[in-house]
């Protein structure tokens, strides 16, 4: 492997890394922090895909449509909080995961009802559908760039929220002790309510995102999922800046593993897995 | 008045005429036994489309009968497997233990024609496959009572990968999903693309249904082979040939393909499948005097054009035709009708063709260029390419 090639599959690294994060940083929130096993985050990455498909084919901008889809999404996770999820904080994890099964198999009939099951593509927006030749044969999408550099800034954003703001004290207060906090006299529902939509709005953007780089098809989300639980586990449950650090991994070992030992293509994130949970059972960064 | 009354008579007369002569004629068909057909295909999901135009094939050409095979009465079961391995062998055994059908004609995903395979052998039901590409329905699990009108995967990428070394090409990539119908065809163009004095140097692949190609696009443009063979299909397929396009490789490094990365997919790839090098068994503008009926008696019948799909289907129809042939009218003699089947020569569309003694078709592999909206031949990759059946005993 020549310099350029390897410099450009560490950017293919660095940019599917920073997506997987965009979808776990979402799960981090829900699983990791307010204790809800939520099966169905892969959907949401789905329905954020569909979303970009369906609003670009109206619109015919995908920026546009990110624009008007942020605001739906985060609308659709709060009213699912409201009418479903805020029930299961005090329930086993058995129910949980019951409930979040029941809606993936609902929101795939629904995508079905609604889209078919047909693969869908979704244009790169012209302004950055260029590549950036590094070599004779090698280039690199401009596109790409630009979904690390928005991961990047949000990565930066999320762990601001998580560490040096007053929500995101009473974020991380909340996930240790409920009462305690609403004794205090905060709105311990409003904050799980949005807190939960945010993690929605990350999973659909992410699905968003990817729709020109990965195409919209059919079960999607549930690649995604299996990944981001892998992401979330071996980050260290609950810890945003494990969750970053466990998606580059996972987005190193992908993309050298299906270049360097293709027969075993799919395997390396899961030999991964077995390697950090083996050095650190909790996950590279504990819950903090 | 009397001259209306002896009218309305004479009238009740020829009415009553018509009327028993309407049904001595099914009288006479009804000599024959009839002959119950089970159709498993999929008429939901991802390939709703294939199962129908199969589906359409075979009733085309029942219809050319006059709506019967060799002179029986063809009765439809029909079962939408919907594509689902793991309801495969129930639908499978509906058909042959409920509904007593005489043979089983499925299906389009491989994963489940294997378990129909399994149920056909096992209850000794003729069965006919008039899509399913799985090297091993015609080589480890065949059967004398299992026939195939369509192909084996390793058909196309054994005749593209002869192509591809007789253009001059000394290197190649391949890459396709990891499951059986693309490591068989990858495997066949290597075959050939070694045996015709080519090296394979890698052989790449990924997850199905995976589509991030990036990685592997960046691998095979640093690899710098002089060809690229892939086997993908559908929505892959498209996704690919745009990614390939995207980053520049297609300029640089010829991309080739078994005919399902174009096949349907043309329209949606845009300008970037113009060009491609595609091997299959069928082509748009065949010079084959049956091929040109075929088209237009079915774009009149189903308001469409038939694809590579519809042939599948219609000559599976004349496949079963060529087995009751024999038993003529008579007794549903298994032997015979296997015996005449596996001896057959089967007038289809994409140009006559044998069965090999493991029941695949021995047929033209074409070699074809995506111009437009069609895949236009541009001549015979290999003629008479039979499938080597590895692992075949009967």
């Amino acid at each position: 492997m020549d310099f350029t090639t390897f410099l450009i599959q560490i950017l293919n690294s660095l940019q599917y890394g920073l997506l997987l994060f965009l979808v776990a940083s979402g799960l981090t929130l829900v699983f990791g922090i307010m204790g809800i096993i939520n099966l169905a985050h892969g959907s949401f990455y789905m329905i954020g895909a569909y979303l970009a498909f369906a609003l670009t084919s109206l619109t015919g901008n995908l920026m546009l449509s990110i624009a008007l889809g942020i605001p739906l999404a985060f609308v659709f996770g709060a009213l699912l909080e409201w009418l479903l999820f805020a029930h299961l904080y005090k329930r086993d994890h058995l129910e949980q995961v019951l409930l979040t099964y029941g809606l993936i198999l609902i929101f795939e009939e629904l995508r079905s009802l609604a889209v078919g099951d047909d693969v869908h593509g979704v244009d790169i927006p012209a302004l950055f559908s260029a590549s950036i030749p590094l070599s004779d044969t090698l280039s690199y999408p401009v596109y790409r760039i630009l979904i690390s550099a928005v991961c990047l800034l949000l990565a930066a954003g999320l762990w601001w929220l998580m560490q040096r703001t007053k929500l995101g004290m009473m974020i991380r207060a909340g996930s240790h002790d409920r009462d305690m906090v609403q004794a205090l006299g905060i709105d311990i529902n409003l904050l799980y309510r949005t807190v939960f939509a945010l993690g929605v709005v990350l999973a659909a953007l992410a699905g968003m995102l990817a729709a020109p780089i990965s195409s919209v098809y059919p079960g999607m989300g549930s690649s995604v999922l299996i990944i981001s639980f892998v992401i979330v586990v071996i980050g260290g449950i609950g810890s945003v800046w494990g969750a970053l650090v466990a998606a580059l991994l996972i987005g190193f070992a992908d993309t050298f593993g299906k270049v360097l030992l293709p027969d075993l293509a799919g395997l390396a994130v899961y030999v991964l897995m077995a390697v950090v949970l083996l050095w650190r059972p909790e996950g590279i960064f504990k819950k903090g | 008045m009397q001259k209306q009354q002896q009218n309305k008579a004479a009238r009740m007369v020829v009415a009553l005429a018509g009327l028993s002569l309407a049904t001595l004629l099914p009288l006479g068909a009804h000599a024959a036994e009839k002959i119950k057909v089970g159709l498993m295909l999929p008429y939901t999901g991802t390939y709703a489309a294939l199962g129908t135009a199969i589906t359409n094939g075979f009733k085309q050409y029942v219809a050319e009968q006059g709506g019967t095979l060799a002179g029986r009465e063809v009765e439809y079961f029909v079962v939408d497997d919907e594509s689902d391995p793991a309801k495969a062998t129930e639908n499978a055994n509906k058909l042959v233990k409920r509904d007593e059908v005489d043979v089983l004609v499925g299906t389009v995903h491989s994963g489940v024609a294997l378990a129909m395979a399994k149920v056909a052998r096992d209850t000794k039901t003729l069965m006919i496959i008039p899509n399913a590409g799985a090297d091993e329905l015609t080589g480890p699990l065949c059967a004398p009572n299992i026939f195939r009108s369509s192909f084996s995967n390793w058909q196309p990428g054994y005749a593209m990968g002869k192509v591809a070394a007789e253009k001059g090409h000394k290197t190649a990539v391949t890459l396709t999903w990891k499951y059986a119908a693309g490591e068989e065809a990858t495997n066949g163009f290597a075959k050939a693309f070694e045996a015709g004095g080519g090296k394979v140097v890698k052989q790449l692949t990924l997850p199905f249904p995976n589509v991030e190609f990036q990685a592997l696009l960046t691998e095979i443009a640093s690899l710098k082979p002089e060809a690229v063979y892939v086997f993908f299909a559908g929505g892959g397929a498209v996704k690919f040939v745009k990614d390939y396009d995207a980053a520049g490789l297609k300029k640089s490094i010829p991309l080739y393909s078994s005919g399902f990365l174009t096949d349907g997919t043309l329209e949606a790839m845009g300008g970037a499948g113009e060009g491609l090098l595609t091997a299959l068994h069928y082509a748009d503008g065949l010079e084959v005097p049956k091929d040109k009926a075929f088209r237009t008696a079915y774009a009149m019948t189903y308001k469409m054009q038939p694809d590579v799909y519809a042939v599948q289907g219609y000559d599976a129809a004349q496949m079963l035709k060529s087995g009751l042939d024999a038993v003529k009218g008579g007794k549903l003699d298994q032997a015979a009708i296997i015996k005449a089947i596996g001896s057959a020569t089967v007038d289809s569309p994409r140009g006559a063709f044998t069965l090999s003694s493991a029941h695949n078709p021995i047929q033209d592999i074409y070699l074809r260029k995506a111009e437009g909206k069609d895949n236009k031949l541009v001549g015979v990759a290999v003629k008479k390419l039979a499938d080597p059946a590895r692992g075949c005993r009967m």
